[in-house]
């Protein structure tokens, strides 16, 4: 079994989101990075188990970008799995982010690839199904519960109201998220092991762009929040019925 | 040259984001001025032609029983067929979770530049600039899509539905199915419920509420307002209440008109997934706590009494 966990670098969850250069970059001046924590807390760990479960099973991880993506590699390879592949390249296009992996996936024969539902700075959920299509591989998207017997899945998906079971065979393309696996802390020796372990560089493939970043914007102040008092409950519901219109 | 809208269908009845698509695809398209089609796989109970009121003139349809189910790689495959078939060169799904299943992958086999998350029109007098929402609801990006087809995912509740006049007709697309290999084996749907991301009122609870057996307030109010209900992480984590209520970065993202918070004080990683609510009401006894800050409207003071008294009222306004 071969599994490949796309992952990657975003702000922390605390950051405080500002853009420089006339807005059309996002200002990294004092940001902490992570791993991406759909990446990370439930497809990675996730894959992780699956490892525990099968020793025989070869977990990579993948991402697409610059050197400055290493740190937060090498935090993920302290969680486990066997070899980091780094593509070499910034992009913020969905599509040659995803063609990059699918041209490493391809070469790979993975039999089960994973991502996070979504990243948590441009919230696309759009790699799983771009690297499926581009592999011609199934796709099931926004997990909540993953199984593994021989070399067929069993998923629950989330769907509106509720959820779907659903059965795949591999190989197989899974956006993970909450309740697929449950956030875990690295330990002293998987930090250590991390430092020898396989980080691979490689060029990206030729792809042209489709989409491009014209600029950013930060959404208006709130005007300030009025407060009514605990005794004035009908004041409340007048002024969301009446200012607000939302009842 | 056609704007064509992916209607979104369950249980034989379209879905509620799909008016609110077909009215923001037929609104791009007399932007661009070019024709506003529709495009349903499988079937439904539904009136295909009363769709023509959001401002479609033809519903395309792929007749076939077995597109009633989800396959995102059987969708996709009919999906780009369909494009190609009627020409369109803007295609619009919501980003709901169908969207979310199938817009990038139908981007992907048409090499067609995505942008997902959309919260407005493009500007399309410099190009095709769409705005998306990113970091989590904290700020916008304006992204210009370069190819001659352009794929746009639309947040939910971001753009006014509007229902007028007028039908459509409705056009049979012969599209050969391929056979599915994800296979559904049970839908568990938890009945009665608003589902949380369609929902344009959210009642959230947080730890303020001490225990889940207290959450029949909460479930009142939500009752009253014919609201989905909500809960913070910590919640979620201590079993409380499903998973599936968890609101937040890490939980489910909401877009409501309105957000009603009970007991939760409103970190950071909770805004994230409520800052695109419309108007949020926080009731919290800690006057310090920083929810206060991205509220709309606040009272400081006990949960347990300030909402059945506030369910007696939204009641008496219904009645």
């Amino acid at each position: 079994m071969k599994i490949l966990v796309c992952i990657s670098k975003t702000p922390d969850t605390t950051s405080k989101i500002a853009f420089k250069d006339g807005n059309t970059k996002f200002d990294e001046s004092g940001v902490q990075w992570i791993i991406n924590p759909y990446d990370e807390w439930y497809a990675f760990v996730r894959a992780i188990e699956l490892k525990e479960k099968d020793p025989g099973t070869i977990l990579h991880i993948i991402t697409v970008g610059g050197a400055d993506c290493d740190p937060v590699i090498r935090k993920a390879l302290a969680l486990g799995g066997d070899e980091a592949i780094r593509v070499n390249a910034d992009s913020s296009d969905s599509f040659f982010i995803a063609s990059q992996i699918a041209a490493v996936a391809g070469e790979g024969n993975y039999d089960l690839i994973f991502t996070g539902k979504e990243t948590i700075d441009y919230n696309g959920s759009s790699i799983g199904g771009m690297v499926a299509e581009l592999l011609d591989m199934p796709y099931i998207s926004l997990a909540t519960k993953f199984e593994l017997q021989g070399t067929t899945a069993t998923l629950n998906r989330e769907i509106e109201g509720g959820e779907e079971v659903n059965e795949v065979a591999l190989p197989a393309v899974v956006s993970c998220q909450k309740g697929v696996a449950e956030q875990r802390i690295p330990n002293m020796r998987g930090i250590m092991a991390a430092r020898t372990k396989p980080l691979k560089v490689t060029e990206p493939v030729s792809v042209d762009a489709l989409t491009s970043i014209a600029g950013f914007e930060l959404p208006p102040a709130k005007a300030g929040v009025k407060l009514v008092a605990a005794d004035n409950v009908e004041e409340l519901v007048r002024l969301l019925h009446e200012e607000a219109k939302v009842i | 040259m056609s704007v064509l809208i992916f209607i979104d269908h369950a249980d034989g009845q379209i879905k509620k984001a799909s008016f609110e698509t077909l009215t923001y695809g037929a609104d791009l398209a007399r932007q661009l001025n070019v024709a506003a089609e529709a495009i349903i796989l499988g079937t439904v109970n539904d009136d295909l032609t009363t769709l023509g009121k959001y401002g479609v003139t033809k519903v395309n349809q792929v007749n076939n029983e077995a597109l009633n189910t989800l396959d995102a790689q059987v969708y996709a495959k009919v999906l780009e067929e369909a494009v190609k078939s009627t020409g369109a060169n803007v295609v619009v799904f919501s980003h709901n979770q169908t969207g979310k299943a199938i817009a990038s992958r139908v981007a992907a086999g048409l090499k067609a530049g995505l942008v997902a998350g959309a919260v407005a029109l493009p500007d399309t007098a410099n190009g095709f600039v769409v705005k998306k929402s990113v970091f989590s609801g904290k700020a916008f990006a304006n992204v210009n899509i370069a190819s001659d087809i352009k794929v746009i995912s639309l947040n939910p509740n971001s753009y006014k539905t509007i229902a007028g006049e007028g039908t459509s007709s409705v056009n049979q697309l012969n599209i050969a199915v391929p056979a599915a290999r994800v296979k559904v084996t049970a839908v568990n749907k938890v009945s009665g419920e608003v589902p949380l991301t369609e929902a344009e009122i959210v009642v959230s609870g947080g730890r303020g509420l001490k225990g889940p057996e207290n959450w029949g307030i909460v479930e009142d109010l939500a009752h009253a307002l014919h609201a989905a209900t909500a809960c913070s992480r910590p919640v979620a984590d201590s079993h409380w209440r499903p998973h599936h209520e968890h609101v937040g970065q890490t939980g489910v993202q909401v877009a409501p008109n309105l957000y009603i918070a009970l007991g939760i004080s409103g970190a950071i990683q909770h805004l994230a997934g409520v800052n695109r609510s419309k108007t949020i009401v926080v009731i919290n006894k800690d006057a310090e706590a920083p929810f206060f800050k991205a509220a709309d409207y606040g009272i400081v003071g006990d949960v347990f009494e300030i909402v059945p008294k506030l369910t007696e009222e939204i009641k008496k306004l219904k009645a």
